[in-house]
Formats: structure tokens, sequence, C-alpha cells
């Protein structure tokens, strides 16, 4: 346009206008064709978030209904007599002498006393499996605690075995035939009885928020996986922050771009992408064999899930130090800031909250993590809850990982359980760094 | 002044050759230049002497030499790359920040090289600020980004002393009445505008010798730039200021000299009147009659 010819003035109007009229039309006509593709797209979007919707729903429904039965168990009402021959024959109510006494013999009597028809040596073992061995623990803590109790009668509330607990919560059917239960009509029978006689109850499970792992379902609890997963996740967050934090800040603010520092960068993605189990033999080598840490200790889980840790959040970190824009640099270079205080002062503040959403990714995984502990022997029945960075541990997905495997039905429940205990642990962490980050976050 | 000058010259190497600037210079001194005008002033605090940059292997800085006066505003002028932002950032070592960027040449404050190794870059840019093109205030309170910089120098004794000193920026930067009651707000929740004399007033906080502006006001509207204009003008009393800019009629109103680059070359440079009414090179001429640019 900036050159008037004269073919310019020679445009007919007429003509201009019928082509002015069909470009009109034809912007039309597309537009319905345009709003189509919108809708159609935006449908698409639609639909992939319902469908995720839908399958974690789906995933909770069916970890929750399975597993809200293992936070209740069934004890059994016992009337026992505390008879001294059984506990204290000598006499003496030493506690070294009531922790010797014969428990098994006082729940025993109790168990006949209530079924007095029972008779030979099969079928009275049989009755008394219906409650759990921790009812013998459970009296000798009593009597320890209150030697008076010696030679008396008190009613008590002990644990029921699992099988009673599975028929009690219905995991069981009563009515399928014999040959296919694993409880027998003659134990049902003595069931009957005792619930007919109020005598049995579902109580809050406080076992399995208590206590550690059991070959025996109604006594294992989860409390030594969460203080084992604890423990690993403090050893790995102290670790791997620090240590990712600085890498990050020194390779993106501070090392010069060179062969090297490429050869760092591409070596830090691959090994963002390597299987974890790798780590975990690297840890057994290393840690373990070299170093000669103890095996099963959250202090070598701690360190291997370091190194798994690390490259997600360098990455992450350098991200965030790479976003923040590059005027508040060279403000503060301009001011006459050092390099580090400018790093320490400035850039560290914005770019924390992004360093702390890679954190929350690297311990979420860390967190979920079991193949690299099983290489380092955090796969051992440990009964004991953790009380240290060196004791015997184990995790809670390893926890998981195990129960899923024993073959007592009751572990099904507990397994799940165990799941949701897992899920709400990520739960309280994420909720910590997200208030953490939004303490960091500003606006710029 | 007078002792400092005769040390730049004394620093300079004798030249032989009479260039075109020669007879419009300052006698005692020749220089080697195909820049014409009047390269060398009386009272220079910075003078660059044959400064060359190279961005890998571009070559963005060619032969420049120029005086930059104490207490008077230079406006450095031309087409988009033609190096003068460039050139702006070689005064305070801002240059260095790029891996790439390479800068030859002799560049002194007050005589000394601020590019020979005993510099301190810290100090160096202490003594010599900078405004950007983009306001770019800290994400802190308004009170935070002008105590920032004596913080960190250790120009403040005590609280009182920081308080002084936050104050007089902000009167000296002509933002002291719009800010006085809200000293604790975000400077980001400024105007445009207000955050650029922010800027301003934290370049002046730390009270450098020179202060670099580069095109200061290219994203304020008239009126912004009008107080930011009016306000170079007041700062000239106590500073040597370096301003950038696209826009000629700003050169025209708040500078006294001004210098045209072309394609990396200090075309030329001289007195701001005498470049707009009657430049000497006919690329400046094709420049401030708007045949490019």
């Amino acid at each position: 346009m900036s050159d008037p010819t004269p073919t310019a003035a020679m445009i007919d109007p007429q003509a201009q206008a019928a082509r002015g009229r069909a470009t009109r039309e034809k912007v039309a006509a597309s537009l319905k064709r345009r709003y189509r593709a919108e809708r159609r797209f935006q449908a698409y979007g639609m639909l992939a978030v319902s469908l995720g919707i839908l399958f974690v729903f789906f995933l909770f429904y069916s970890i929750v209904s399975k597993g809200y039965t293992a936070f209740q168990q069934t004890y059994v009402k016992l009337d026992v007599t505390y008879s001294a021959e059984d506990i204290d024959p000598a006499g003496r109510r030493l506690p070294a002498d009531l922790e010797q006494g014969n428990y098994q013999a006082v729940v025993r009597a109790a168990m006949r006393a209530k079924f007095p028809e029972v008779e030979g040596r099969a079928t009275l073992r049989k009755l008394y499996g219906m409650v759990s061995d921790a009812a013998y623990l459970e009296l000798r803590d009593r009597v320890i605690a209150n030697p008076a109790l010696v030679g008396t009668s008190e009613t008590v509330w002990v644990l029921a075995d699992d099988h009673v607990d599975m028929v009690v919560k219905g995991q069981i059917d009563r009515d399928v035939p014999a040959d296919q239960r694993q409880i027998d009509d003659e134990e049902l029978g003595w069931l009957k009885k005792l619930e007919e006689d109020g005598r049995i109850d579902k109580r809050f499970n406080r076992g399995f928020f208590t206590g550690g792992d059991s070959r025996e379902p109604e006594q294992a609890g989860v409390l030594g996986a969460v203080m084992g997963s604890f423990f690993v996740l403090v050893v790995t967050l102290l670790l791997s922050f620090p240590i990712g934090v600085a890498a990050a800040v020194y390779l993106e603010e501070f090392a010069p771009k060179n062969r090297l520092t490429d050869l760092i960068e591409v070596n830090i993605n691959n090994l963002a992408a390597v299987p974890s189990i790798v780590f975990g033999l690297l840890g057994l080598a290393v840690f373990i064999q070299l170093f000669g840490l103890p095996r099963s200790a959250p202090l070598v889980g701690g360190l291997v899930l370091t190194l798994m840790t690390l490259p997600t959040i360098i990455i992450a970190s350098r991200a965030a130090l790479k976003s923040v824009p590059p005027s508040i640099r060279e403000a503060a270079l301009g001011m006459g800031a050092s390099q580090v205080q400018t790093v320490l002062h400035h850039v560290l503040p914005l770019a924390m909250p992004g360093m702390l959403t890679g954190a929350i990714i690297g311990m979420a995984r860390a967190l979920g993590e079991s193949a690299p502990l099983l290489m380092i022997g955090m796969v051992a029945f440990i009964v004991d809850v953790p009380q240290g960075f060196t004791d015997p541990a184990t995790v809670l997905p390893v926890q998981v990982f195990l129960w899923a495997d024993s073959p007592e039905r009751a572990f099904v429940e507990r397994t799940s359980g165990a799941i949701m205990v897992l899920l709400c642990f990520l739960l309280v962490m994420n909720a910590t760094a997200v208030w953490l980050r939004s303490r960091f976050e500003r606006r710029w | 002044m007078a002792t400092t000058s005769e040390n730049v010259r004394s620093n300079l190497p004798p030249r032989a050759s009479v260039s075109a600037a020669a007879d419009q210079s300052q006698p005692g001194e020749q220089l080697d230049t195909k820049t014409v005008g009047q390269v060398t002033v009386a009272n220079p605090v910075m003078t660059a002497r044959k400064v060359n940059v190279h961005y890998g292997d571009k070559h963005a800085i060619k032969d420049v030499s120029i005086d930059i006066a104490s207490n008077a505003v230079i406006a450095f002028i031309g087409p988009s790359g033609c190096g003068k932002s460039t050139f702006l950032r070689c005064l305070n070592r801002m240059n260095d920040t790029i891996d790439s960027a390479r800068v030859t040449g002799h560049i002194a404050l007050e005589g000394q090289d601020i590019y020979d190794k005993r510099q301190d870059v810290v100090q160096l840019r202490a003594r010599v600020g900078m405004v950007f093109q983009k306001p770019n205030p800290f994400p802190k309170s308004i009170f935070e980004n002008i105590a920032y910089g004596p913080r960190i120098h250790g120009l403040a004794a005590n609280r009182a002393d920081l308080d002084e000193i936050v104050q007089t920026s902000l009167q000296k930067a002509g933002l002291w009445e719009e800010v006085k009651d809200r000293l604790d707000h975000p400077g980001t929740s400024l105007s445009g505008g207000q955050q650029q004399r922010l800027c301003i007033a934290r370049a002046i906080a730390v009270d450098p010798e020179v202060i670099l502006m580069d095109e200061p006001c290219s994203a304020l509207d008239p009126i912004a730039t009008a107080r930011i204009e009016d306000l170079i003008d007041e700062l000239r009393q106590s500073y040597s200021i370096v301003i950038v800019t696209h826009n000629m009629q700003q050169a025209a109103r708040v500078s006294q000299r001004t210098a045209y680059f072309h394609l990396g070359d200090l075309i030329e440079v001289g007195a701001t009147d005498v470049i707009f009414t009657n430049p000497r090179h006919k690329l400046t001429e094709d420049y401030i009659t708007g045949r490019f640019g």
C-alpha cells in the first residue's frame, strides 16, 4: 500500500464488494467447523479426566472396602482365674518369677471351664486355638503390672484367633460346605455359643497401629513399617535435599559451561531413568559390602534412596533456578551483589517453591519404593519396632508386599489396611511440603 | 578531577596519527579513531579506548573510544543491534555474566582500569550503578529494595542510618511522597513508572559515581517517561549519567552529549544540539532525519 500506483484506483468497487461478501461467507462457514472441532477437543479432555477420576475412585473403593475391617479386631471375653501354682509356684511374687508363669494354662483352664464337655487332646487343642497366643502375653502383662491379681479371678477380653476373626467379620462364609471352609463345624458351634453368651465383640484394633509385624495376623501391626519408612525418609531427605540443591545451584549458577559439565548433565538425566533395583544392588555392594554398614538398617535404605532421589531433585531444582527471571539476577549483580549473594538472597528464595516440588516428587517416589530395599535386606521378618537408624527395619511398601504374599486369609484386609496407612503417610508428607511451599511462594 | 585526567592521559600510549576528530578534540590528546566529533572532554569520569567486544564469532563493538563527562548526561543512540547496550554493559562489566562475551581494550573509571585483574567487580558495580530497560524491583518490600545495596556494602551503621539512606534515596528519585506510608508494601505492587523510579532510587542508594540507564523509559507511558526525564535532569547535579535510548526526542531532551552507534562502530559523538542540528557524518544525518532506524 505504500506506493499508490494507478492500478489501485482502477479496481472496480462492485467487484471489490462482492469479493468482500464472499470472504465473509467463507469465514462464517469455517466458523461452524472450528467451533465443532473445539467442542470435540474439549470433550476428549473431559473424557480423559473422567476416566482418570473413575480409575482413582475404583482404586480407593477397592482398597477401602477390603481394608477397613483391618481397623477392627474380634475379642473374646474369658473368665480367668490366676491360680498361684500356675503363675507363681515359688510364691515370691517377684517380677522375674511372674514373667516365667504358665499363663497358657490359665487361658486353657478358662476355655475348658467354658466348654466342659470337650474332651480329647486334638479337640482340646482346637478349642485352645480359638483364642490368639497374644492372650497369654496379655494376661502376663496384667499380672506383672498388678501382682495382687495372683490367686484371684477376673473377666478379661482377649484377642480371638484370626480364623475366628474372619468368620465374625464375614470374610469366611459359615454357609459353605465344611470341607471348603477353613473352620470346621465343631469350632463354628463353639463360636456360636460364645456369641450367644455375648462373649464375642469387635473392637477398634489398637494393635494394628502399635504393633510390629507378626506371623499371626491378629497380632500383626504396621507401626514397625511406619517407623522404618519414617527413619528411611528422614535419612533420604536430610541427604538428598541439601546435596541436590547444592549440586543444582553449582551446575546452574557457577559451573563453567564446557564438555565436562555437559557430560555431568547428561549423566544426571540418565541416572534419573535407571531402574531403582540397580541402586539397591549398588547399595548392597558399596554400603554393606564395602563400608560394612548393618543390613536391613534404615540408614542404608536412606542412603540407597538418596542415590535414587538425587537426580530427580537436581533436575527439578535446576528447572526452578532456570525459571527465575534473569532480570532479578541482573538487578542484584547491578547493585554490586557478589554472585553468591545474588544466588542466596534472590535466586534461591524464588526458586525454593520449585525445588520443594521436586523434593515432594522425589520423596513420594522414595516412600513408595520397595525393590532397592529388598536388595539391602529390608525385606526381613522383623517383629520389633525399630528405635533408631541402625535397627533392623522394614518399610511400608515392603510390608504390603510381605503381607500380600502371606497365605492367611486375614492378611488380605491387613494388606489393604497397610496400603491405607501408606497413603495417609504420603498425604501428610505432601501436605507439609505444600504448606512449606506456600510459605516460600512469592510473586515477582 | 584535573589530576585524574592527567593520569588517564599518561596511561595512554602516545598516538601519532591524526583523525578527523583531532581538530575538535581537547589539546594535548590525539586519538586514533574513525569517530567523528568530540570524543574527549575536559572532565571525564570514565574513559574508553579502543574497546572491542566479541560474542563468540560476532564482533559486536569495534574500536570504540569515548569519554564520559562527569556530572553530565550522555545519550547513546542508534538503530537496533548497533551495540549501544553492549557498550553500556561494558562500563560496569555486566558482560562478565555472559560466557561467550570477550571484551578487549581499555576502560577506566577515574583513571583506574576497570578490567584490571586487581579491580574488584563488586566494588566497580557499587560505583557504576545500573537501571535496566524493564523495571526489575526485587520481590521484596519497597524499603528492602532500597536497603539491599547499602546493607550488602555495609554503608549503614545502624537502623537509623539505613532509614535515612532509604528516605533520601526515595526523595532524590521523587518517589518519597508517593510511598512513604507504605514502605512495607512489595515493590512489585507499584505502577510501572513508580517501579522504574524505585529502581533508580535503589541505584542511587549506594551513592555511585556513574549511573547507566539502558532504555529506562521504553516500557513506560509518556507521563511516567516525562517524570523519569525530569528526574534524570535533576540527578545530573550529583551523578554522571549514561542513557541508552531509542527515542531521539528523549536523547535531545535529557542529554548534553550524544553518541551515535552504527553496527558496532561509534560513528559520531558531540554536543547534543550539534548532533541533532548539524550532524557531520552522513549516517548520523540519515538516522536523525528518520531515513532508517
